[in-house]
């Protein structure tokens, strides 16, 4: 698996997902340069990394998402390879138009710093191979805008399309406007494009992966990441 | 030439800092407050005379960058 982790000024969770990634990988991460026009030949992977672009001046990841790299991503994305944004990497693809919908300000306007937890809606995506439909993993929040919003007809489509990925619940599984921390639109905590090959999404799977961590729920992700792209070389 | 941008939320997306602002005003005592939309405004110069491409290149600016036209709607004016 090669992986690329875009680097922004203000982003500071990609040494964290570069470690993630070799973890799952063997293989180092590269660290592109948003000023950069092209990844490195031969990435299979494209992660946008959590951290607070440009200090989240005119909306959360507005200005990163019209960087010079991100043409790159979007020929990366069209071409089908795989892209992974997380919390700030969310907001910018949704900025960018990879993903639908908008990350609004929490519902309870407080930044939430803790662990939640997820159920994996489906284990037949790239991004959830490692994982079982149904299964509930707990991995960190950190964020003030992490409100994911859509008009209804995208919403109906995400659902319908089986788009949601990610969803916040109690520790049981159960989806409920208590575990929805930030009152996203049908507690959705992450997404994917139309194809499948991008996603979203709010929580930090990278922040639980080895032991120290006190938890490894998230290494599912990066594991299936690179068992997928191993079956596709 | 001086133009000013203002950039509002659409009708219907949950705005929650209007609500606090509103919130506020209300415990402050001040009165008659129904209700408050927060938003921005974007005071920019322009160092050209044209005032149509001038409003061109202000619509430009709001769709590429300043408004999330998913969310917020926006209006352009010359000053």
């Amino acid at each position: 698996m090669k992986s690329a982790v875009l680097v922004f000024p203000g982003i500071n969770r990609e040494r964290d997902m570069a470690r993630a990634l070799k973890l799952a990988s063997g293989n180092e991460a590269a660290m592109v340069w948003h000023a950069e026009t092209e990844l490195p030949k031969g990435t299979d992977l494209v992660v946008v990394p959590g951290g607070f672009s440009y200090g989240d001046y005119l909306r959360c990841g507005a200005i990163a998402a019209r960087a010079p790299v991100m043409d790159a991503v979007r020929k990366h994305a069209a071409d089908g390879g795989l892209v992974l944004g997380v919390c700030n990497g969310f907001q910018i693809l949704c900025e960018a138009g990879l993903l639908p919908g908008v990350l609004m300000r929490n519902a309870r306007l407080k930044f939430i710093c803790k662990d939640v937890h997820l159920r994996v809606e489906r284990s037949d995506s790239p991004f959830t191979r490692g994982y079982n439909a149904g299964q509930v993993i707990r991995v960190p929040v950190a964020h003030g805008e992490g409100n994911y919003e859509a008009d209804e007809e995208t919403v109906k489509r995400l659902e319908g399309e089986g788009r949601v990925l990610y969803r916040y619940c109690t520790p049981e599984g159960i989806v409920d406007e208590e575990s929805n921390i930030n009152g996203a639109a049908e507690s959705i905590a992450g997404i994917v494009n139309e194809r499948g090959n991008v996603l979203g999404m709010m929580p930090h799977p990278e922040n639980h992966v080895e032991d120290i961590m006190g938890c490894t729920d998230g290494r599912g992700l990066f594991a299936g990441l690179a068992a997928h792209l191993e079956k596709a070389a | 030439m001086k133009a000013r941008v203002t950039v509002t939320l659409k009708s219907g997306i949950l705005d929650p800092q209007g609500k606090a602002i509103e919130g506020a005003l209300k415990s402050l005592g001040v009165d008659g407050v129904a209700s408050v939309r927060q938003g921005k405004v974007f005071d920019i110069e322009l160092s050209g005379a044209d005032k149509a491409k001038a409003e061109a290149a202000l619509k430009d600016a709001a769709d590429k960058l300043l408004a999330n036209t998913v969310i917020e709607n926006y209006r352009v004016e010359l000053l």
